[in-house]
Order: structure tokens, then sequence, then C-alpha cells
């Protein structure tokens, strides 16, 4: 891909991402920060990449590294966020005065 | 082998960039988030299961072994995580994955002699070490493995100088010989860079710090793809780098201070580093019975949770507290500021893992006015968001910060562990107050003896 056309997708993506977050309550920063935390854990596709093609023993172990810490941001960042979120939805489902008094854990 | 040809591979690379925005989206609106996170994870299975059909992949066996091990190690954490460690685990994936690019940056250094990608390569090395670095000392901050106070020796900004000059004369000859024993250097002053930047950072301004680190992330991936001529890395990394920087300005904004403030406000001296003193001037203390009166007996109560709730876990007494109250015919809500716990949001999150109703939980701007017709205001477990000093004392750290008014209501009843100073380490003049009592002691504890004894009155 040339140059131009990376540096036109790059600016148009900064656009989309002022945008799609521009009106977030601070209710959600947390998970939102969450959730883009485990996007950029997408790096586990350079990863992949790199140790695809690694010949050199050291270079592969390297590259293996990368792909174990990438996995853990992606998997984990996704895990972690979805977890909090639970806890949001679930609230719904509770009738609080049904409850009597008793409050249950999630 | 490859399966896909180039044309379905970019395809499908789209198609995850889709998801990804559209799981920003998601994550925007209380409705959707949850949606919106599965989407994004759906995105990321397509970008990886693509890139094993459309590249030509040596190692494949050793490869599904890390991912198993990363997946192995990273899952079973984040599902058991204490929702009140959350902030440090996020900081945690933050930083291995801004680790993770500076290794690819590494590792494709000698694919290229082209200066433009070894400019890139420099970049993703910087970056994403100092994401690294920093991420790993706001973890030890929040798990108070080290001071949670701003930590400044003499000389540091001109270490800071030192450290970032020849991290730019190392960048510079990395880009003009491609050597990798330089680019190892750059790593390590990259590490360097990270730690020396947020050390300086006061305990009460790491979340936004952690943001701004997700942001960098984001933008050392970007650059990662731009190395690797991969158009998703590209995308995902702008998308998560630009929402991040916006992110991490609303958060700042909600504390009322500026980005450049918390990261070089130590190094003018401005920074929260409040004194440890604590003053002799007498306090009402009070028992969980008289309390337990003054809720029983009250029209309306505003419940104003801090950290120090979370850290009790005693989120679930303080949600039965507000049903006991409620079964009385008192009308109770939450005050949620927008930086109580250790993020922005993060109450949220743990009162609603406690069932507390959305519509319960008040945001500042909506409750502050509803405090003059309160009859009590209880604190419990937070100091610096209900700190007047934010308002009146202009030399203060916390000066600027918008506040819960909790002055404004009739009484206030501070549950306390003891009067040590909040996070930002500033005393706060709202306890010497004459309409304010204090309960000392555990904040689960405390509200579990003002349960007992409002359920006998």
């Amino acid at each position: 891909m040339d140059g131009m056309s990376l540096l036109t997708i790059t600016v148009l993506a900064v656009f989309v991402g002022f945008e799609v977050v521009s009106k977030v309550s601070s209710t959600l920063h947390t998970p939102l920060m969450s959730g883009a935390n485990a996007i950029h854990g997408i790096i586990l596709v350079g990863a992949i990449i790199v140790a695809g093609q690694a010949a050199d023993p050291w270079v592969l172990a390297v590259a293996l590294l990368a792909v174990v810490l990438a996995t853990a941001n992606l998997v984990g960042g996704f895990v972690v966020t979805d977890r909090m979120l639970h806890m949001f939805h679930a609230r719904k489902q509770v009738a609080r005065k049904e409850g009597a008094g008793k409050v249950e854990g999630r | 082998m490859s399966l896909l040809d180039p044309v379905w591979t970019s395809l499908l690379y789209l198609a995850a960039a889709v998801f990804f925005i559209l799981a920003l989206r998601g994550l925007s609106s209380p409705r959707t988030a949850r949606r919106g996170n599965l989407l994004g994870a759906f995105g990321a299975l397509i970008a990886v299961v693509t890139v094993f059909l459309s590249s030509r992949l040596e190692n494949i066996p050793w490869i599904l072994a890390a991912i198993v091990v990363g997946s192995a190690v990273a899952a079973p954490v984040a599902r058991r995580v204490k929702m009140t460690q959350m902030p440090q685990l996020v900081a945690l994936f933050n930083g291995v994955g801004g680790g993770a690019a500076a290794l690819v940056a590494l590792l494709e250094l000698s694919h290229t002699d082209d200066p433009w990608v070894r400019l890139a390569i420099v970049f993703t090395l910087l970056v994403g070490a100092v994401s690294f670095a920093g991420s790993g000392v706001t973890f030890a901050k929040l798990q108070e493995l080290m001071t949670t106070r701003p930590v400044v020796f003499k000389g540091l900004p001109a270490v800071m100088g030192a450290v970032l000059l020849a991290a730019v004369a190392a960048g510079v000859a990395v880009i003009l010989t491609g050597s990798g024993v330089l680019a190892v250097l750059l790593l390590a002053l990259g590490l360097a860079a990270g730690i020396l930047l947020v050390l300086p950072v006061g305990g009460a301004d790491v979340p936004i710090v952690i943001s701004l680190l997700n942001a960098f992330t984001g933008l050392a991936v970007a650059a990662s793809g731009v190395v690797l001529g991969n158009v998703l890395l590209v995308v995902a990394g702008t998308l998560v780098g630009a929402s991040g920087t916006i992110l991490t300005r609303a958060m700042a904004a909600a504390m009322g201070r500026s980005v450049a403030g918390i990261l070089f406000g130590a190094f003018r001296g401005g920074s929260t580093a409040g004194s440890m003193a604590v003053s002799e001037r007498p306090v009402r203390s009070s028992s969980a019975e008289d309390v337990a009166v003054l809720l029983g007996y009250a029209q309306r109560v505003i419940i104003v949770p801090g950290y120090g709730l979370a850290v009790a876990q005693g989120q679930h007494t303080a949600a039965e507290l507000a049903l006991a109250l409620e079964a009385r015919g008192i009308e109770v809500d939450f005050a949620i500021h927008p930086v109580a716990g250790r993020m922005p949001g993060h109450m949220n999150v743990l009162l609603a893992e406690a069932n507390v109703p959305y519509e319960s939980l008040k945001e500042m701007g909506e409750i502050n006015p509803q405090f003059k017709t309160a009859d009590v205001a209880l604190v419990v477990g937070a100091n610096d968001v209900v700190n007047p000093a934010a308002k009146t004392s202009s030399g203060s750290p916390i000066y600027g910060m918008p506040i819960l008014e909790v002055a404004d209501a009739r009484q206030v009843v501070f549950l306390k562990r003891s009067m040590r100073p909040g996070f930002a380490g500033i005393e706060n003049d709202l306890l010497y107050e004459p309409q304010t009592s204090l309960l000392f002691g555990d904040a689960k504890d405390s509200l579990a003896q003002v349960l007992g004894a409002v359920k006998t009155l």
C-alpha cells in the first residue's frame, strides 16, 4: 500500500475515533476505556505475522513473547469489559422492591 | 500456504475494522454497551482467523501454543479480579499490548531499509516502551506496591530531558543505520522515559494517565501497522489513539484538571502533593445508633460513596441500607462524583454490581442542587470529592475540581476509617463543621452497624 493511501486512511480513522466517543457520559468512561484497550490488543495480528516469518530461534522466541502479551491484552481486555458491562445489564432484571431487604451479590 | 487471496483478505480486514468502529460506538451508550464489546471481540476473531488463512506462516504450532498460554493467563484473571482492582488490571493489559507492539517493531527492523518504515519502527519502539513501563508504574501505584504519592526528586526534569534527548538521538541513528543494538538502546530509553513520566503523577490523577497510556498504545499499534503494511492495525490503532485522546480530555475535564498540568504539575511543584499532617482540631464523633436515628427519621438521604466503600467491599451493605431506608418511606439517592473510585465511572460499576438500580445513581450535575433539600448526606469512604477546599482555597492541589456540595445538606455524616486525608492527601475542613458528625471504622462494618440499628428503630 502506498504512503498516500495509508495517510488518507489514518486521517479518516482519527476523525471516526473522535466522532464515535464524543458524546459518552462519564458513567461509561471506564468500560469505554477498557473496551478501547481490548481493541488495541489486535497487535496480536502483527505478532502472529512476525512469528510466522521467524527463522532464527531467538527471533521466534521474542515474537512468541509478543504473541503471548498481545493475546493477554486482547482476550483479557474483552473479558474484563464484558464483566463490567454485565453488571450494568443485570441491574435491569432485578426488580429491587421484590428483593424484600435482601440484596444478592452478582 | 495461503487459502485466501489478497482481495478476500482485505475484505475480511475491512469487516473487522467496521466491527471495531461499531464496538466503540456501542460502548458509548449504556443500552448497547455490552453488545458493542461483543462486536469488538467478534471483529478481533475475524482478524485473527484471517491472518492465519491469508499469510504464509511457519511455526504455526508454536504460535497457537503462545495464544493458548496468553489466553489461559489473562482470561481467568480478568474473570476473577475484584472490581475494586479492575483499574490496575486494565493498566496491566494496556502495558503488555504496548510491549507487544514494541517487540513486533524491533523484530521488523532487519526486514527493511526504507527510512520511512524505520521511522515508524522508531516511533513504535519508543511509544510502546513508554506505554509498557508507564503502565507498570501505574499498576504498582494502584496496587499500592509503591507509594501513591507523587515521587519527585531534585533534577527530575533534567534527567527526563536527558533521556528524551538521548532517545531522539538513538532514534535518528536507528533510522540512518538500521542498527539492532541501537534499537534495543532506544527500547531501554523508552522504558526509562515511561517510568519517569508516571512517577511524579499523584495517586488521584493516575486514572487519567492510564487513559493517556491507552491512547499511546493505540498509536504504537497504528505505527506498527505502517511497519507491517497492515491496514487493519493502522485503522484499529488510530481509532483507539483518537478515541483515547478524547476520553483522556473528558476525564481530565471531569476533575477540573488539564492533562499537561497532571503530567508536568509535579515538576513545577503544584501537583497533588498535599501534607500528611493530621490536624488536632476537635471533631464530633458519633455512634452507629446516633447515625441510624438521623437517617431513620429523615425524609431525604443522599449517599455519597467513595473508594473507601469499594476497598471495604461495602457496596452490598450500602445497597441494603438504602433498601431499609426506602422501606421506611425515605427517599434515598446515590450521588456519584465523576471520578469516585479510582477511574471515572468506576463507582457506577461497583454499585451496579451490588444491584443498586440505575435510576438511583445520580450524576453530579443533577444531584448538586438537591443537597439543599436533603436532611442527611451520608459520605461513605469519600473525602477529596466532597472537599470544599476545591472551591475555596486557590492554593490547594485540588483547587478547581468540581465537588459534590454535601455541605448544603442539613446534616453531614462521614463514615471514615481514620482522620487520615484522602488519596490526594489534603485535609478536609468540612470534617470540623458543626453540622458534621463522624463514625469511625471500616466502611462495611460501620454500614452494617448502622443498618442493624435502623432495623430496630
